[in-house]
């Protein structure tokens, strides 16, 4: 452990509370030096691998918050980098509640990363759902409030999942490390914690908070939100459950079922929202396969997709920024207004396409070839599939629909349309410029890969020619039947459709049966407890009055009167008489006190 | 530029399909002579010319059609389902 420890979140978490401060000509700088200074500080870490941060807590537990290792490493350095593109990107943004809630939830994947057990890892997970949920909120919409609270619910469900399942590891094992856990002794603990990782994953069936929010989230904020939440869960999947056969089937589902909604998908952020599920499908399936090269395929590939997701939305972001619209059907043709985000998101649409020199060929064929090599065919050949609907839906058709095609936008929207402020425009050279880079040179990615030993080779002719043959053949049928593709003025319903009208039922429930049953309950409490109530006090007061007040007073009375009898008998004014008669009264009892 | 580059090709829809074809003559010839398939991972992308190619166009008309039959099947429905 090195003295000079400085936790990355913690940059982010001071720099959030003191971004207030930062006013005038020092706002902008302050909005970029902060994610530098935690790049650094991960960069600098990546230096002095081994265990930071150990706290002892309560004198019982071992706390790690920061377990520096070649997988964190990776991770915490795409989310570092990314910290820095969504701040550029959201610079012109005034309101200093989004940066400070995108920083907080960037400290709460950093810190996730980082931690080294269970505890730390909770109270991180919840910092980023917690302020994730405020990047919802803060997006003054319609319906982004309802959509916040979705969200918020959900992934305190989740939250619940993960608090059970660490619960149960510890009450069994006694150990709170987070670490591989065993596949072939898996208990409920086991699968709490996966069901909890993996409705952050938005694995299938826990994943239809995620269009849901994305969609709804402020323009910046989508771009944060893109980035960390579902890497952050593959990285916690991949330090725990690599190898666990199950995910494979799962993460084949999640693409498949991913890229089947986003054809069919008319809002933007949606359709990339469904993208997410599809390509974090092909993650969660190399950690399933859980081999060296399927682990380094899931780490190249979260962060190959970290940078063209981010640059999708950056893109799909610049044109609801210029537009205020989201929706394909009323938008189109808008090459000749918004040109150089046309190529942005090209970029971006290519390099999720896995197109040569662009980041999704090297890192998407790593897992591929080690569903292959593993001799998981149809995983592998779905997998592929896959990859041919992912041009289709986000290399042709979101480009064409937005940029080409028929014109559907009204006169407003066309009037309002133009390429972004300099800001998104740098943000957006960047991600395109990495997501080149890392295409083509591959050092730099794969150098950073956990394990290192593995060497794997993307630019074979074979490789290449699979590829171009894919790439080609998608096209060619897009072209023949991109009809079929058009959009429609329609939502898809989804498995939220269970909680959605769930809760509507609940309200439902509340409003009408219970409500009633209340109704009911006040009316007989009023007519036979409160009716009976005053007839109990009634008699009470009666009893009071009469029976205990007369007893009282009776006795008073009878007292009185006795009294006023004596004083006739024994007060007749005549003094000799009545010190006699007193005299007497005493002789008398003390005779009496004497003799008996 | 950009916008004048892309109406430049979009007065060529016939030259930009000729020569989209070319190009995917280009790759399929490639891949069927020049391309050694040795190392492909399973017999049927040896032994089937231009595997890779079948498999995309069944693989993009699959899920347009499952995705087109689905969304006709209930699952597509109007914007404001949820509105209360």
């Amino acid at each position: 452990m090195t003295s000079s420890f400085l936790h990355p979140s913690l940059i982010l978490i001071f720099g959030a509370a003191l971004l207030p401060l930062a006013r005038g000509p020092f706002r902008r700088p302050y909005l970029c030096l902060v994610p530098i200074l935690t790049l650094l500080d991960v960069v600098y870490l990546s230096w002095h691998p081994g265990l930071h941060g150990v706290v002892e807590f309560l004198d019982r537990w071992t706390l790690v918050f920061g377990r520096v290792d070649s997988l964190s490493m990776v991770f915490a350095f795409i989310m570092a980098l990314m910290a820095i593109i969504g701040t550029i990107y959201g610079l012109h943004v005034r309101d200093n509640s989004q940066h400070i809630a995108a920083w907080l939830y960037v400290s709460g994947s950093l810190g996730v990363i980082y931690s080294g057990d269970y505890l730390v890892l909770f109270l991180f997970w919840e910092l980023m759902a917690f302020s994730s949920t405020f990047l919802i909120w803060l997006n003054r919409d319609e319906g982004a409030t309802a959509a916040g609270f979705r969200y918020l619910l959900v992934h305190t469900f989740g939250g619940v999942l993960l608090l059970l399942g660490f619960v149960l590891h510890y009450q069994t094992t006694g150990d709170l490390s987070f670490n591989q856990l065993d596949p072939q002794n898996t208990t409920l603990a086991t699968w709490l914690i996966m069901g909890g990782l993996m409705l952050n994953a938005a694995v299938v069936p826990f994943h239809s908070w995620l269009p849901d929010a994305y969609s709804r989230a402020t323009i910046t904020g989508a771009v944060f939100m893109c980035a960390f939440t579902t890497k952050t869960a593959v990285y916690t999947l991949a330090r725990a459950f690599a190898g666990f056969e199950v995910l494979i089937v799962l993460g084949v589902v999640m693409a498949i079922y991913g890229i089947v909604y986003a054809i069919i998908e008319n809002d933007i952020r949606r359709l990339l929202g469904w993208e997410i599920i599809s390509q974090v499908g092909y993650m969660v399936a190399g950690v399933g396969i859980g081999t060296a090269l399927a682990i380094n395929g899931t780490c190249a590939h979260a962060f190959a997709h970290i940078l063209y997701k981010g640059l999708l939305f950056m893109a799909a972001g610049a044109v609801i920024h210029a537009t205020g619209r989201s929706k394909f059907t009323d938008l189109g043709g808008l090459y000749r207004k918004m040109p150089m985000t046309l190529i942005f998101m090209l970029i971006g649409g290519v390099s999720v396409s896995a197109f040569p020199f662009f980041s999704g060929f090297v890192s998407k064929s790593m897992i591929i070839a080690a569903a292959f090599e593993a001799h998981l065919l149809p995983a592998a050949f779905l997998l592929t599939m896959v990859s041919a609907g992912t041009f289709l839906v986000a290399g042709l058709r979101l480009p064409y629909l937005l940029f080409f095609g028929e014109n559907r936008c009204s006169q407003s929207t066309w009037d309002k349309a133009t390429d972004p402020p300099w800001n998104m425009h740098l943000a957006m050279l960047c991600a395109a410029f990495l997501c080149l880079f890392i295409g083509s040179y591959l050092p730099f990615l794969y150098g950073m890969l956990p394990y290192q030993e593995i060497n794997f080779h993307p630019y074979t002719s074979y490789h290449l020619s699979e590829t171009l043959q894919i790439l080609g053949f998608t096209a060619l049928i897009f072209a023949l039947f991109r009809n079929k593709l058009a959009p429609q003025a329609t939502i898809s319903l989804d498995l939220d459709w269970f909680y959605r009208l769930g809760g509507r039922g609940f309200l439902w429930l509340a409003t009408h049966p219970i409500q009633w049953l209340d109704t009911a309950w006040g009316a007989v409490y009023r007519v036979v407890g409160l009716y009976s109530l005053i007839a109990i006090a009634r008699f009470s007061a009666w009893f009071d009055w009469h029976g205990i007040d007369g007893l009282v007073d009776g006795s008073a009375r009878c007292v009185r009167a006795i009294g006023r009898r004596l004083a006739l008998v024994l007060q007749r004014g005549n003094i000799q008489q009545t010190i006699y008669l007193s005299v007497t009264f005493v002789a008398i009892l003390l005779v009496s006190y004497v003799w008996f | 530029m950009i916008v004048e580059l892309i109406e430049f090709l979009l007065k060529r829809q016939r030259g930009l399909r000729t020569a989209g074809s070319i190009a995917l003559a280009i790759i399929v010839v490639w891949s069927v002579t020049g391309v050694d398939t040795h190392h492909a991972h399973t017999w049927l992308e040896k032994y089937i010319p231009g595997f890779w190619a079948i498999f995309a166009s069944i693989s993009a008309l699959v899920l347009i059609f499952v995705a087109s039959w689905l969304g006709r099947s209930g699952i597509m429905t109007r914007e404001e389902y949820y509105d209360i």
